[in-house]
Formats: structure tokens, C-alpha cells, sequence
């Protein structure tokens, strides 16, 4: 079984790091992964966009044509792959900043204001992880207690930040349920 | 030590530290300025030195240095920056020093593009030097294989006394994977007062260690190549290679390697599932080139057809065609602009083949 997620947004929404995050939570249970970036020429304000690779055999070709699952924070985010996605794959739609669907009757949508829940949270930059919790508590990729291990050891070093992101983590999944 | 989830740059970086390698010196370029990125601040842990040198021309001589004193020494660059080493690479290797290239291809000639690539297969493996110069080339697939890959590439560089290549793409570059580092693995050149300067105090030999590559008289210099020559042919015992689907029935036999032989694997894999068979093989050194086990797979089996799959315009292409020895024909097919094919184009190629066999 293999599973693969595409996260895209503009740079700076932190999409790299929640596909970092994933990829180790999945890791850390046992699976086999691989988180490959769209690195190039890029520039801030661009779109940045990973693909998260999860699996329980070794990972062959990095290069993924049809994801599984998206995790679209921008709307030109969505509007650029929703057409790529696997039939009943997930795509999360970060309604905050994207007011249209995904066009798709053979996908699982997952609306999730992400942004608006940061905001009342107290910090827009945790947006990122409301919609990663929304995404694994719709998929059940990895479970949610993983997740959230993981999520503390990333911001070890920035103590500060990890109640933030706790509460973000529960919005999300309360916001997947 | 546990699994940690690292870029392939990262990896790298981690891995030549790992092997007791504490000297880094090199100029950034993408896509494998992570290395440097890295070591900059955990060189300073170990105690150990990296230094940016003012061009990659300058870099190749710190290096020279280094393999000269007998330090363990490494360094990561890209494509147009391995071209300018090439000078130093050669005078290493004409002097008879170890050390360790890194370079995570990007696309070219000249500047080309900063996207994965494997458009230095030539160069790494028949032209990285002027004269009769040679170096062991290691192709990873995974992040794994790049650091076991560059913890094996420093003793390998000092058995040999010439320098070694760890030939990667972009992507190996930038991918994370999980990767498990040995503990401890560091270690010294145990033959380094076979070329080292330094000092005489210590050494039974009392014969001066010189560091040359200049020899003007043509016998000397001749006999000198006859042991380098003798050196390249005995490296044939590092050949590394993994053979994939080959104990099945095969009409078409695919020789892939890095990033590239990982999107062979899993077409292979999608094909198997339909009923139809095709082989892989993944050389792991690049030189010396595994000719005698594609040669093998190609006449003990019903191949009718040999694919060299690759992220450039053809080069290992040659090397195929040469194990093959007109066995059977052998085709080429890639590209080489920064995109990687995808498994799906692997499978309609070798369908459309196959209906032509």
C-alpha cells in the first residue's frame, strides 16, 4: 500500500514543513518514505509545493504523476492539481483563502478555514498545522498522537511556539470531524 | 543510532563526518548547497574545518593540500563547478592523492538548468581530468546509498591513492529519506606514509615523500601512468551492481541507474503486475562499469532488446552498447532538461517495444 500526498501553497505558508512533518510521523511509525520538493528558481510569494511519499515497501520512483491526497493552502494552488488527484483521494481546501471547490465529484473534499482558525488561535503562521491535523485526522494516515509527538519535537527549539501549535492541532482535527 | 529523516545533502554531509572525514572545503552552487549549509556549523562540533574558497579552481588545490598531508579531505559541488576542478582532479590523481568528489548533477552544458540531471556520466567516468586520469565513480539511488556510498568512497580513495566520485542528481540531493548512520566509523588513512608530507620523524621508510605530478622525462613519466593504468584496472574489484526481476523470462533488459533506475524500478514493478516481465540492472559503480553482468543477462536470457535509461542525451548509452557487445541492439531513452520521467513513460516505451520485437 502506498500512499502519496501533494502540499502546495505560496511560499512562506510553511508547506515544506508540514510535509517534513509527515513524512516523520510516518516514519516513526514504521513506514517507509520519502518527501521530495519542488526545488527551482523559485521566489518569495511563489508557490512552493512537496510531495509526500508513504509506504510499506520501498519507495521506487520519487517522482509522482497522480498523487493520492492534496493539502491545496492557495487557490492557484488548487486549481493546479485538483486534476491531478486519484479518485477518492482527499483534497483539503483551505476555504480561508480559497472561495472555490475542487470541481471533483470523485474526491473527498475537506474544507477547513485554516486560516481563520490560526487567527483566533492568536498566530496566522499556524495555519500550516491546523490543516496538516485536519488532513491525518480525515485520513488516518498516521495516527493523531504521532502527529502530535511529532509537531513537538519539530518546535523544540522554539518552545515558545508549541502550545500555539498544540491548539492548532486540536482546531484541525476538531475541524476534520 | 535511530532512523533521522535528512535531505540527501544532508546525508552527504553527516556521512564524511561519520568517516572521520574533518576537512570540507568548497564554493556553493545548487543543488547541493545544503552540504555546505550543514558543515558550516557542524564542522565546528567535531572540530573540524570547512572553509569557502574565493572558486571551485581554488577548492580543487585546498584539496590537494589537505590529500597531500595526509587529512582526510571532501568536497560537494554541481556540475559547471566540478568542471572547474577538473585541473586539481587530475594533479591528485597524477600524484597519486586520495580524496573524495561529490557532485549532485544539474542540467547543462554551460550553465544550463538547476534541475536534476545525469549529464555528467561521460565526464565523471571518461574525461574528469586531462591526461590519463581515472577516478572511481559511485552512483547512490536512495539517501541511504549516498552516505554509505561517501563513508566507503574515503577508504576506497586511500587504497587506491586517487580520488573517488560520488555521482548524484539534484533529486538525490533534495530528497528526504530515512537514513541510519554507524555509530562510530572514524577512523585515519592507515597507508598515509605511503604519500603523505608529514615529517620523516615517525617513519621507518627513510625515502622522502614527494608530491608530483610533474615528470619530464617520458620513461618516468610513462612508468608512472603504467601504475595508475595498473591501479584503474585493479579498481574492477570495488564493481557494484543489483540486478532486479532479472531470475524471470525477459525479453527487454533496462540498465538504469541513480534517481532514474528507482522510476525503471517501479515501472518494472506495474508491468509485473499486467504479466509482463522486464529486467533491470543498476549499476552501482559507474567506473569501473559492471560490463561483464549486463553481458551476462543480455545471453542467458531470451533479451531482445536493451534499454539504457537515463536522465541525459545518451552517455552511459555507450557503455551498455560496449557489455552488450552486439549481443543485441541497445536503445537509449531520457531526458535531460531537469524533468525525470515518469514510470508511466517508462511503461508505454516498453510496451510499444515490445509489440515491435
Amino acid at each position: 500500500m502506498q500512499s502519496e500526498v501533494m502540499f502546495a501553497g505560496f511560499g512562506g505558508q510553511g508547506i515544506l514543513l508540514i510535509g517534513k512533518i509527515l513524512a516523520y510521523a510516518a516514519m516513526e511509525e514504521g513506514f517507509e518514505v520519502a518527501w521530495i520538493p519542488s526545488y527551482g528558481p523559485e521566489m518569495r510569494g511563489g508557490t512552493a509545493y512537496c510531495t509526500v511519499v508513504i509506504s510499506d515497501r520501498p519507495i521506487g520512483s520519487p517522482i509522482i504523476k497522480n498523487p493520492l491526497h492534496l493539502v491545496a493552502m492557495n487557490r492557484p494552488s488548487l486549481e493546479k492539481f485538483s486534476n491531478i488527484v486519484r479518485p477518492d483521494g482527499v483534497v483539503l481546501i483551505n476555504t480561508s483563502l480559497i472561495p472555490i471547490g475542487s470541481g471533483r465529484n470523485d474526491v473527498s473534499e475537506l474544507k477547513v478555514p485554516a486560516v481563520e482558525i490560526a487567527t483566533e488561535l492568536g498566530n496566522v503562521k499556524a495555519a500550516n498545522i491546523v490543516a496538516l491535523a485536519a488532513f491525518v485526522a480525515r485520513t488516518g494516515l498516521v495516527s493523531t498522537e504521532t502527529l502530535k509527538k511529532c509537531v513537538k519535537q519539530e518546535f523544540a527549539k522554539k518552545p515558545k511556539v508549541i502550545d500555539l501549535n498544540m491548539k492548532a492541532l486540536e482546531e484541525g482535527i476538531r475541524a476534520a470531524s | 543510532m535511530a532512523k533521522v529523516l535528512m535531505k540527501g545533502n544532508e546525508a552527504i554531509a553527516e556521512a564524511a563526518i561519520r568517516a572521520g572525514c574533518l576537512n570540507y572545503f568548497a564554493y556553493p552552487i545548487t543543488p547541493q548547497s545544503e552540504v555546505a549549509e550543514y558543515l558550516c556549523w557542524r564542522m565546528p562540533e567535531v572540530n573540524g574545518v570547512f572553509l569557502q574558497g574565493e572558486s571551485e579552481v581554488a577548492v580543487a588545490y585546498m584539496i590537494f593540500g589537505a590529500a597531500a598531508a595526509g587529512a582526510r579531505v571532501f568536497t560537494t559541488s554541481s556540475s559547471p563547478g566540478i568542471s572547474l576542478m577538473s585541473e586539481g582532479i587530475s594533479y591528485l590523481a597524477g600524484a597519486q592523492c586520495p580524496a573524495v568528489f561529490v557532485n549532485i548533477m544539474r542540467g547543462g552544458p554551460g550553465l544550463g538548468g538547476i534541475l536534476p540531471s545525469q549529464a555528467d556520466y561521460l565526464q565523471a567516468t571518461k574525461g574528469i581530468g586531462h591526461g590519463d586520469c581515472r577516478m572511481l565513480v559511485m552512483a547512490p539511488a536512495t539517501v541511504q546509498e549516498a552516505a554509505e556510498m561517501v563513508m566507503k568512497a574515503f577508504p576506497l580513495a586511500e587504497k587506491y591513492r586517487n580520488p573517488v566520485m560520488i555521482l548524484g542528481d539534484g533529486l538525490i540531493g533534495q530528497m528526504m529519506e530515512p537514513v541510519e548512520f554507524p555509530d562510530d566509523l572514524k577512523s585515519e588513512p592507515t597507508n598515509k606514509d605511503e604519500w603523505a608530507t608529514n615529517g620523516m620523524d615517525h617513519r621507518k621508510s627513510k625515502t622522502r615523500n614527494l608530491v608530483r605530478s610533474l615528470f619530464l622525462d617520458p620513461v618516468v613519466l610513462n612508468n608512472n601512468n603504467l601504475v595508475l593504468k595498473e591501479k584503474y584496472e585493479k579498481m574492477k574489484d570495488e564493481i557494484l551492481f543489483e540486478s532486479y526481476n532479472t531470475e524471470k523470462d525477459y525479453r527487454i533488459l533496462i540498465v538504469s541507474y541513480g534517481t532514474m533506475s528507482r522510476v525503471c524500478r517501479t515501472a518494472v514493478d506495474m508491468l509485473a503486475d499486467e504479466g509482463i516481465h522486464v529486467g533491470l540492472i543498476r549499476p552501482q559503480t559507474l567506473f569501473p562499469f559492471p560490463e561483464e553482468a549486463i553481458c551476462k543477462a543480455v545471453t542467458s536470457s531470451g533479451c531482445k532488446l536493451v534499454l539504457s535509461i537515463e536522465m541525459s542525451m545518451g552517455q552511459m548509452l555507450e557503455d551498455v552498447q560496449r557489455s552488450v557487445l552486439g549481443a543485441c541492439p541497445v536503445e537509449w531513452y531520457g531526458k535531460c532538461g531537469g524533468e525525470v520521467p515518469t514510470p508511466e513513460e517508462i511503461i508505454d516505451l516498453i510496451k510499444a517495444r515490445m509489440a515491435s520485437l
